[in-house]
C-alpha cells in the first residue's frame, strides 16, 4: 500500500510544483544581538523567573552545597542523576551519605524498563545543559546515554546546571555556534520553564504533566 | 468526513448564538488571547520583518516540496525513523492501526494532533478494540465529554470551569467536585500519569519536520508531547505533507512566529526534536518511531498557485483568535476539524465546495485574519476565490465542486443588473422607478432574509446625479 501511496503522492507533488517559475523569495534572518555575558544571564533569569523558574548564579566550585541548602527546605526523599556524567560524579563526590535533610541520590543507572516503577515515585533530578538562550529564557538539553531523557521530565522537580559561557544570545546563535545540523542527538530539547496549561479558562497552572518547579543553577567561573 | 454529513451551518450558527454560555466563554478568551499576542508582538516594525521570514520560508518549502519531502524520507529512514506515505486519512489510519497490531499493543497514550483529528483516528482506533488516551489537557477534557475541538490551540475552551468540574466528577472514579483550576490539573495530572506509564504506543503531531536533518519538532507547554514521545516504546507521529522546512536553521524563527501567534509566548514551555529512536546505549526514549506522512487533498491544494497559499500555514490559530465571526459562533458551529478563518479556506478545499463552501460564507472580510497572520496567507483573498469559484461557469478543476451555487434566479439577476447598469437609458428608467419607491420596495425572498438582521438601504427620491445636475453641473 504504502509503495504506491508514495508514488502517487510524489507523482501529484512533482506535477504540482513542475510548471511553476521558481520563485523562491529571500529568507534574510533577523540580527542576533550581541550581549555581554551579565546582560545574558539577566535577560536569562528575568524570562526563567517570569514563568515561575527559579534561577541562582554561583561560583561553579561551590555548587554542591548551594544546591543542598536550595533543597533542605523542600523536604525531599530522592533526587535522580546521571552518575558517569562530570557533575555527576561531582555532585556525588560531594554529597552526605547519611543526611536525614537531604534527598538521597538515585542512579539512572540501567534501562528504563527495568526502572520504570521507581522512575515514577521519585522527588527531583538534575540534569547538565548544552547551555541557555538569552532571548527567551529556555535551557538547551541534549540528553545522552550518561544522563537519559526522562530525568528532565518525570520528577515534579527539575535542577539544572548551565556554564554561564553557554548563554546563547538567541536559537539560531545557539544553532550555529554548536554547528546542530552536523549532527543532531536522537533528541534535542529547549525547556524554558515548569510544565504549565492554560486549557481550563486560560487559567495559568504549573506541573500539568512535567514538572512543577525548574531551579537552574548558574556556574560562572 | 462521516460525522459531517447534513451538516446545517445556519442551524449550527442559530444555535450557537442562541448559547449565552458559550458566547461569553469564547468573548473572554479570545480577548485575552488578542490581548496577550500583542504584547509579544509589540514591535510592529519587527513583526513585519519576522513574519516576511516566516512566509519566505513556508513558500520555499511549499514550492521545493517534492524534493524537500524526498529528502525529508531519506534522512530519517538513515537515522531509524520508519517512514509511511497515506493518500487518504483511512491509509494514514490503517498504517497507525497495523504498527499497533504489530506489537500487540493495545493502549496508546496522545499527545495533541489536529491532523488525527482529521483522520477522526480516536473513533477508529476505539470501534477495533484500542484505548486511545488524549494527554493534553483539553483534548481529555473533551474526550471525556465525547466532543470535537472547538480551537485548535485550545481545543476546551467553549468549557467553563463548573463545566469541566462536573464533567471530572461524574466521568472519573473517585473524584470530588471542585472548580479550583489547581486542584482540576492535578486530578487530570494524576489520572493521565498512569496512562503514560501504561501507555504501549504513544501519538504526536509534528510542528515542523526539518528535511536537512530528519528532525521532528514539537512545540507544547504541558509536557504530554514529551510523556508520549519518550515513555512508550513505541512513538508513531503523524504529519501533513506541509509541514516540512528545508532547514535546521529555518526553525527559530518559525518558531517564535508560531508560539507568540498562537498562545502569546516567547517561547514554549518545551520544544521537542525528535531526530532518531532509541540508539544503543541509550536508557530511556521508544525503541522505534514512525512518521505517516498524510497527504488528504494537499497535494491538489499545491497544485494552483493562489490556492498554494492555504498550505503556508503553521497552524497557530490566530485566525480564530482576531475573527469577529469565530469569536462569536466558536468553533463546533463549523462542522469540520478546522474552524475560523483557516478553516474556511482550507476545509472547502479538502472536502469539496458542494459540501462545505458554505463556511467562505462565514466572514465579513475584515481581514483582521490576514493581519495578523504569521506567514502572510491572504485568507479574505482566499475566500473570495472560493466564493466565486462556488458559481463559476467555467470549472478549471482548481478545487471540488465548483459552480454547485449556480443557479438561475441569481443568473438572471445578475445577467439583468449588468444590462442596466451598461445600457445608460435603461439605468436612468431603473434609478427613477427606484427613487419613487424609497423604502417601499417589497422585501421577498432573498430581500427578506438579507434585511431580518440588517437595515435596508433607503433610495434617495432623487439620485445624486439628477442632483448635481439640478446644481448646475454638467454631464461631463
Amino acid at each position: 500500500m504504502s509503495d504506491t501511496a508514495r508514488e502517487n503522492i510524489m507523482r501529484k507533488l512533482a506535477a504540482a510544483v513542475a510548471d511553476r517559475p521558481a520563485q523562491i523569495p529571500e529568507t534574510g534572518a533577523l540580527p542576533i544581538p550581541a550581549l555581554c555575558q551579565a546582560e545574558k544571564i539577566e535577560q536569562l533569569k528575568h524570562f526563567m523567573q517570569s514563568v515561575r523558574g527559579e534561577v541562582h548564579v554561583v561560583k561553579a566550585k561551590d555548587w554542591v552545597s548551594r544546591l543542598q541548602d536550595l533543597l533542605r527546605p523542600r523536604a525531599l526523599k530522592t533526587l535522580l542523576y546521571g552518575p558517569a556524567t562530570p557533575h555527576g560524579k561531582i555532585l556525588a563526590a560531594g554529597w552526605p551519605p547519611e543526611d536525614p535533610g537531604l534527598p538521597r541520590l538515585v542512579p539512572y543507572a540501567g534501562p528504563v524498563e527495568d526502572f520504570k516503577s521507581e522512575l515514577f515515585q521519585l522527588d527531583a533530578g538534575i540534569t547538565g545543559t548544552l547551555g541557555a538562550i538569552a532571548e527567551n529564557g529556555a535551557l538547551i538539553l541534549w540528553p545522552t546515554p550518561e544522563e537519559p531523557r526522562l530525568i528532565s521530565l518525570v520528577p515534579p522537580i527539575h535542577i539544572a546546571l548551565v556554564d554561564a559561557g553557554n548563554i546563547y544570545c538567541n536559537f539560531s546563535d545557539a544553532l550555529t555556534a554548536g554547528s546542530w545540523k552536523a549532527g543532531m542527538p536522537t533528541n534535542a530539547l529547549l525547556i524554558s520553564g515548569p510544565s504549565k496549561t492554560a486549557d481550563i479558562e486560560l487559567t495559568l497552572a504549573f506541573g500539568v504533566h512535567g514538572p512543577r518547579e525548574v531551579l537552574v543553577l548558574v556556574l560562572e567561573a | 468526513m462521516a460525522e459531517t454529513t447534513g451538516f446545517d451551518f445556519a442551524k449550527n450558527i442559530r444555535h450557537a448564538l442562541g448559547d449565552q454560555q458559550l458566547r461569553k466563554n469564547f468573548k473572554f478568551a479570545m480577548g485575552s488571547m488578542i490581548q496577550k499576542r500583542r504584547l509579544i508582538f509589540a514591535d510592529e516594525a519587527e513583526f513585519e520583518q519576522l513574519r516576511a521570514i516566516g512566509s519566505a520560508i513556508r513558500t520555499r518549502a511549499l514550492a521545493k516540496l517534492p524534493e524537500l519531502l524526498a529528502r525529508l524520507e531519506a534522512r530519517c529512514t538513515q537515522n531509524g525513523i520508519q517512514v509511511h506515505w497515506a493518500e487518504t486519512t483511512a491509509e494514514a489510519n490503517a498504517t497507525v492501526l497495523e504498527i499497533m497490531q504489530r506489537h500487540g499493543a493495545t493502549r496508546m497514550v496522545k499527545g495533541k494532533s489536529m491532523v488525527s483529528e482529521e483522520m477522526h483516528l480516536n473513533h477508529f482506533l476505539e470501534t477495533r478494540g484500542i484505548e486511545v488516551t488524549e494527554t493534553d489537557l483539553g483534548e481529555f477534557i473533551i474526550q471525556l465529554a465525547g466532543e470535537t475541538p472547538s480551537h485548535i490551540i485550545v481545543p476546551a475552551i467553549h468549557k467553563n470551569k463548573a463545566q469541566i468540574a462536573r464533567l471530572f466528577q461524574e466521568k472519573i472514579p473517585d473524584t470530588p467536585y471542585t472548580e479550583k483550576v489547581e486542584e482540576l490539573n492535578a486530578i487530570a495530572r494524576r489520572t493521565l500519569r498512569r496512562k503514560f506509564f501504561d501507555g504501549q504506543v504513544g501519538l504526536s503531531g509534528v510542528n515542523m519536520a526539518v528535511a536537512e536533518t530528519g528532525t521532528l519538532c514539537l512545540v507544547e507547554n504541558e509536557g504530554n508531547g514529551r510523556m508520549c514521545t519518550t515513555v512508550p516504546p513505541v512513538h508513531i507521529a503523524v504529519m501533513g505533507l506541509e509541514k516540512v522546512v528545508e532547514k535546521l536553521s529555518d526553525v527559530p524563527p518559525l518558531l517564535r512566529l508560531l508560539t507568540g501567534s498562537a498562545t502569546g509566548q516567547l517561547i514554549s514551555t518545551y520544544f521537542n526534536m525528535i531526530t532518531s529512536p532509541r540508539r544503543p546505549g541509550e536508557k530511556d526514549g521508544p525503541r522505534e518511531v514512525h512518521l505517516v506522512i498524510l497527504d488528504n487533498g494537499r497535494s491538489r491544494i499545491l497544485t494552483d498557485p493562489q490556492f498554494r497559499q492555504t498550505l503556508q500555514c503553521i497552524r497557530c490559530g490566530t485566525c480564530l483568535n482576531h475573527c469577529p465571526v469565530y469569536t462569536r459562533i466558536g468553533g463546533h458551529a463549523f462542522g469540520h476539524v478546522y474552524p475560523g478563518p483557516i478553516g474556511e479556506i482550507l476545509t472547502p478545499q479538502m472536502v469539496g465546495l458542494r459540501e462545505a463552501g458554505v463556511l467562505a460564507t462565514a466572514s465579513s472580510l475584515c481581514c483582521a485574519c490576514e493581519a495578523v497572520c504569521p506567514v502572510k496567507i491572504p485568507i479574505p483573498g482566499l475566500i473570495r476565490e472560493l466564493r466565486n469559484a462556488s458559481y463559476t461557469a467555467t470549472p478549471t478543476g482548481r478545487v471540488p465542486g465548483e459552480g454547485f451555487k449556480r443557479n438561475l434566479p441569481e443568473t438572471l439577476a445578475w445577467k439583468a443588473w449588468e444590462k442596466v447598469n451598461r445600457t445608460p437609458a435603461l439605468n436612468a428608467v431603473v434609478t427613477r422607478l427606484a427613487g419613487l419607491m424609497g423604502d417601499k420596495a417589497p422585501r421577498l425572498g432573498p430581500l427578506k432574509l438579507w434585511s431580518r438582521y440588517r437595515t435596508p438601504p433607503q433610495v434617495a427620491r432623487r439620485s445624486l446625479h439628477a442632483m448635481t445636475r439640478a446644481q448646475g453641473v454638467d454631464d461631463e
